[in-house]
Formats: structure tokens, C-alpha cells, sequence
């Protein structure tokens, strides 16, 4: 099976977008989940209901919403462009932006339930032998809860992957720079004959997808030995 | 060392009141589940945040209510020993220990460490996990790690209690060693008496969120007074005696220093001292020195106090030079023999009645 070039360059760049939606979204994603498990504030159930709303928003108006706040003229894209020389709109760097976000709930989800499995004495534990909170969550949760974050960050590539809704609003579908692999698959449908390129893509799709699943579950299984849980 | 201890709190519907001080060894809290004796443990620790009061450890100030001092946990300097062990499932035996050695004051010592291994017996486990290991095993493992944080105090809280009776006859010799090696003093919850007189240097007793009794466990154990809080079954006097002399049929003859024991099942070297409980049920009290008696163990006693309660029983105080014994007979005996403040008698005990578990050694020769 060979690729035609733009074929290639959805599948890359899908890559490219996903890989860095997860990874930068990742840390905050821990912070948030450790907030929702550990901690009680005023504004949590606000807080929860937000990071999940994503899940229950349809795309479009979450893309439509990245666009008011973070298109050109918006209030948080005028100031990434003025600080950061940061544009979103109709860049890859906003097709990352929508599946970081549409990926988050997912993420937070699962590492928010691996942190609820742990139990918190062991943190008072490590307390009473002098250790921080941060130091606390570093050496003796965070460890504990690696299979929980790998599970995350599998469900937000996934989620990232094939995001198509918020991603086709916010930055369109221009070939080599925002098409996304489910963007591209939807363009070759449009057109006449476009079905074997489409098909093509279908397979990436699930090879892609079937990969990710292999690795985090061989991934978990060595963190589970490491750990003395296997 | 010394510790200071003045708490008011309350949870739960449930009101805690307790003022005590400790000094070197081990202070045993003692008192019935639900007495508070972990809401004090925790408070000292850091873990739970008292209403009122204040905590003190070697004039440091580490929970002040009024002057608004409250240190966390890992600025406190307090070692602490769960019930449940609260290992870490993600380190070996080595990286457990290690663990509390990471954010101990001063450096690393491997010498120590070498010291407290070999003191709790752990050197064949350092590579395994937590999850396999016996429950006795576990608490050796939190022992270790505690005491490798370089604390100024150790807490154990019912370290015992998660294990069966062989585990607990395991463990209670590296507590001993512990305490005979003296460098850190303990705080101690229990609620079996067996445990507390056989490590205790001195005793706080907890009833109801109250401290109802406060003093050297000697002393403590031997007052009639305290019957009702450990039990008339539990209670009963210890005494300090050290091995005289072993015979060849299996006994061990003990000197108190007020008259010899015999006893059966002490493998003690001669000249160790040896603390021994003698349960207050166990004693009999004889007006004349009886003749044609089993028991091989009579001592010469003077009664010092009689202590009636609500039932027939009457607790007898008893001073042997300068031991304290504890009887209890039936008040209708008391009567008959017109036992009183001042008389001299003698106490039977049969050898028998001294179990194995109740025979702690406190140091050697």
C-alpha cells in the first residue's frame, strides 16, 4: 500500500497534532485529576463540570467557541499572537488546540480514578517520614498511578486522533496544514473517486489505533511488574 | 526526652481530653478501642489537627493552638509505625527503609542503617516487596524505615494488633531490643495488656477520651485502683528479677531481691534481668507460711492496701521489698482471714501461672 502525498501528509500530521495535544495537556490533566481526587474547594463541582463539558458539548460549538476566543480577532488569539507570536487559527497548532481539549475530560477521567485507588495514607506515611507534599506525590503516588495516566493518555490519543467536529470549525481543512486524518477522509468522500485514497486512510486509521492499544497495554504491564502489582 | 502532651478535641460526638507527659523509653497509652488512643497518636504526629491544646517535644513547641503553632508532619521529626504498616507497594524492602533515610537532618549513615538491619532482622528481605511479605515481616519494614528518618520520637500505633499470636511473640523480642538499644523514645498505643507490661516503662491510661491513670507501668500496673480499667482477668503486678541460677530438671531459680522464684521455661543467661507478670488471680494469700504445698514459689509479703469494688472480689496490694504485688481474692476471704493495712503474709504462686509471653527480658547480664 503506498501513499499519495497528501494522503501522507494527514497521516503525519495527525500524528504531529495528537502527540503534542497529549503531551502538553498531560501535566495539567495530573493537576486537575489530583484537585478532583484529593482535594475539596469551593468551585470543584464548577471545575469538574467544565473540564467534562467537551465531552457533552456537540464539537461544533466547542470549535466555534476556540474561534470566538482564539481566531485572530478574539480576545486570547490577539494576545498569544501579540505576546508569543502564537496563531492558532487555521494552523496545526489550533487542530493540537481543539484535541487537547476535546481529549481532556477522557484524560482526566481515568488518572482521577487511578489517584482515587491509592490510598492516601500512604502520603501521610511518607509526611511523618519528612517528606513535602509535592516530594509526597512524586515518590509514592505518582509511580503508583502510572498505569492510570497511561490509560489516559492512550483515551486522549485516541479522542485526538480522531477528533473532527471542534477541529474542522476551528482551523478548517487545508490540506498539508490543518487536514487531520478524519478531515481528510471526509474531503476524499466529497469528491468523485476520492474512495480509494478514503479507504486507504481507513486502514491507517485502525492500525494507527489498534498500535496505540498494543503499546499502552505492554507499557502498562511492565509498569505493573515495576511496581509490584503484576 | 520529653514529650508534652495537652489535647481537647472532639469528634464525632466523641470528647477527648488527655494531658500527660513521657520521658525516655517507652510510654504505653493504654485503653479499650474507641478510648482515643489514636486521635492522640495522630495529634502528636501531626495527622489530625486538635480543637485546643498543646504538644511539646523536648521544648520544642509543635502544636499550639492559642499561639497559632502547628507544624506539619514532615517538620515535626516523629517517626510513626501504623497498625497497617502503609508500606510502599512500588519499593523493595531497601527502598522502603531508604525512604525514610532520604529526608532524614543529617546524611545518610550506612552504618546505621547496617545497625537497624541487622537489629530488626531484615537483611534476607531488602530485595523483596512489600506484597510478600508476613505481617510480622511488614512491621519490622515500617520499624526500620521510622528509625532511619533519625526521629526524636517514635510513634507505634497498635503495632501488633494485624497480627496472629505467633507473629506477635515474632516481633515483641526486636520491640525489647529496641528498647534496650535506647536511642529513640516511644509512644506506644495498645489495648492488650499483656503487651504494655511486658514493654512499657511507663503507662498512661485512656478511658473515654480521659487519661484516668499516669506513672511508671510498675507502679501503674500494681495499683489496685487500675482493676477496672485493664480487666480482673489482665490484671496483675510486674516484677523485675534477674536469673540466678538454672537446675538441671528445667527450672530457673529468679531472684527478686525479696525472695526467689522458681520457674520453668527461662532460657536467659545468669544475671539477666527479667521482667515477669504476675497476674492478680494468680496469687493466693496465706496468713502462716504454708506447709505441704505444691508451689515452690511462696514469697514473704506485707499487705499495704485493700481495694473493694461493686462485685465479691477485693483487690489486695501486697509490697515485696521493693516490688509491689497485686492479689485478687473474694471479699468474704478478706474478711475471714481480717486481712489488713500492715499485715504480714505470704503469697503463693504456682510456677505455671507465669506464661511464657509474660517473661520479657529487659537487659542483659
Amino acid at each position: 500500500m503506498t501513499l499519495r502525498p497528501e494522503e501522507w501528509a494527514a497521516l503525519t500530521l495527525s500524528l504531529q497534532v495528537s502527540l503534542v495535544a497529549v503531551l502538553l495537556s498531560l501535566p495539567l490533566a495530573i493537576w486537575v485529576a489530583w484537585l478532583l481526587a484529593r482535594k475539596e474547594f469551593v468551585g470543584k463541582s464548577m471545575l469538574s463540570a467544565l473540564v467534562h463539558l467537551p465531552l457533552v458539548l456537540p464539537p461544533v460549538v466547542t470549535g466555534y467557541l476556540l474561534l470566538v476566543a482564539f481566531g485572530r480577532s478574539g480576545p486570547a488569539g490577539r494576545f498569544l499572537e501579540d505576546t508569543f507570536g502564537l496563531v492558532l487559527a487555521f494552523r496545526w497548532t489550533g487542530a493540537a488546540l481543539a484535541a487537547a481539549i476535546m481529549g481532556f475530560p477522557l484524560m482526566v477521567r481515568a488518572i482521577r480514578l487511578a489517584i482515587e485507588a491509592i490510598d492516601p495514607k500512604l502520603e501521610e506515611a511518607a509526611s511523618t517520614l519528612g517528606a513535602g507534599r509535592m516530594a509526597g506525590f512524586r515518590l509514592v503516588t505518582l509511580p503508583l498511578i502510572v498505569p492510570g495516566i497511561l490509560a489516559g493518555t492512550v483515551l486522549g490519543f485516541a479522542k485526538a486522533m480522531g477528533e473532527f467536529g471542534a477541529t474542522i470549525t476551528f482551523v478548517a481543512n487545508i490540506p498539508g496544514q490543518t487536514q487531520t486524518l478524519p478531515s481528510a477522509i471526509y474531503a476524499f468522500l466529497q469528491v468523485p473517486g476520492g474512495e480509494s485514497s478514503a479507504m486507504r486512510l481507513v486502514v491507517l486509521s485502525i492500525i494507527v489505533a489498534i498500535g496505540a492499544v498494543l503499546i499502552s497495554e505492554w507499557l502498562a504491564r511492565r509498569v505493573a511488574e515495576r511496581i509490584g502489582r503484576g | 526526652m520529653s514529650l508534652e502532651v495537652h489535647l481537647t478535641h472532639s469528634q464525632k460526638g466523641f470528647q477527648l481530653e488527655a494531658s500527660f507527659a513521657s520521658r525516655d523509653g517507652i510510654t504505653a497509652v493504654f485503653g479499650p478501642s474507641g478510648s482515643g488512643k489514636t486521635t492522640i497518636v495522630n495529634a502528636i504526629a501531626g495527622l489530625i489537627h486538635a480543637d485546643q491544646g498543646r504538644i511539646t517535644l523536648n521544648g520544642k513547641t509543635l502544636f499550639d493552638r492559642a499561639a497559632g503553632i502547628d507544624l506539619p508532619p514532615r517538620d515535626r521529626r516523629i517517626g510513626y509505625v501504623f497498625q497497617d504498616g502503609r508500606l510502599f507497594p512500588h519499593m523493595d524492602v531497601a527502598g522502603n527503609i531508604r525512604f525514610g533515610a532520604r529526608f532524614a537532618p543529617a546524611a545518610h549513615d550506612r552504618a546505621r542503617e547496617a545497625e537497624v538491619v541487622e537489629l530488626l532482622g531484615l537483611k534476607g528481605l531488602m530485595t523483596r516487596r512489600p506484597g510478600g511479605l508476613s505481617g510480622g515481616e511488614k512491621q519490622r519494614v515500617a520499624l526500620a524505615r521510622a528509625l532511619l528518618s533519625q526521629p526524636d520520637l517514635l510513634l507505634m500505633d497498635e503495632p501488633l494488633a494485624a497480627l496472629d499470636g505467633p507473629r506477635k511473640d515474632e516481633i515483641l523480642p526486636y520491640l525489647e531490643a529496641l528498647r534496650h538499644e535506647a536511642q529513640v523514645p516511644i509512644v506506644y498505643v495498645s489495648h492488650s495488656v499483656a503487651e504494655v507490661a511486658r514493654l512499657a516503662d511507663h503507662l498512661v491510661i485512656l478511658q473515654a477520651g480521659q487519661v484516668v491513670r499516669d506513672g511508671p507501668a510498675e507502679e501503674v500496673l500494681g495499683d489496685p485502683g487500675v482493676l477496672p480499667f485493664v480487666g480482673v482477668r489482665e490484671a496483675g503486678a510486674i516484677l523485675t528479677v534477674t536469673v540466678a541460677e538454672h537446675h538441671d530438671d528445667g527450672l530457673s531459680r529468679l531472684s527478686t531481691g525479696a525472695g526467689d522464684l522458681v520457674l520453668p521455661g527461662v532460657t536467659a543467661p545468669v544475671g539477666t534481668s527479667l521482667r515477669i507478670r504476675v497476674l492478680a488471680q494468680d496469687l493466693l494469700i496465706a496468713l502462716e507460711p504454708p506447709r505441704g504445698l505444691s508451689s515452690r514459689n511462696i514469697l514473704p509479703v506485707t499487705i499495704e492496701s485493700l481495694h473493694r469494688g461493686e462485685g465479691p472480689g477485693v483487690a489486695v496490694q501486697l509490697r515485696l521489698g521493693s516490688h509491689r504485688l497485686l492479689a485478687r481474692i473474694t471479699a468474704r476471704a478478706a474478711d475471714e482471714l481480717n486481712l489488713r493495712p500492715g499485715l504480714a503474709c505470704h503469697a503463693i504462686l504456682k510456677a505455671i501461672t507465669v506464661p511464657r509471653s509474660s517473661i520479657g527480658q529487659v537487659s542483659g547480664p
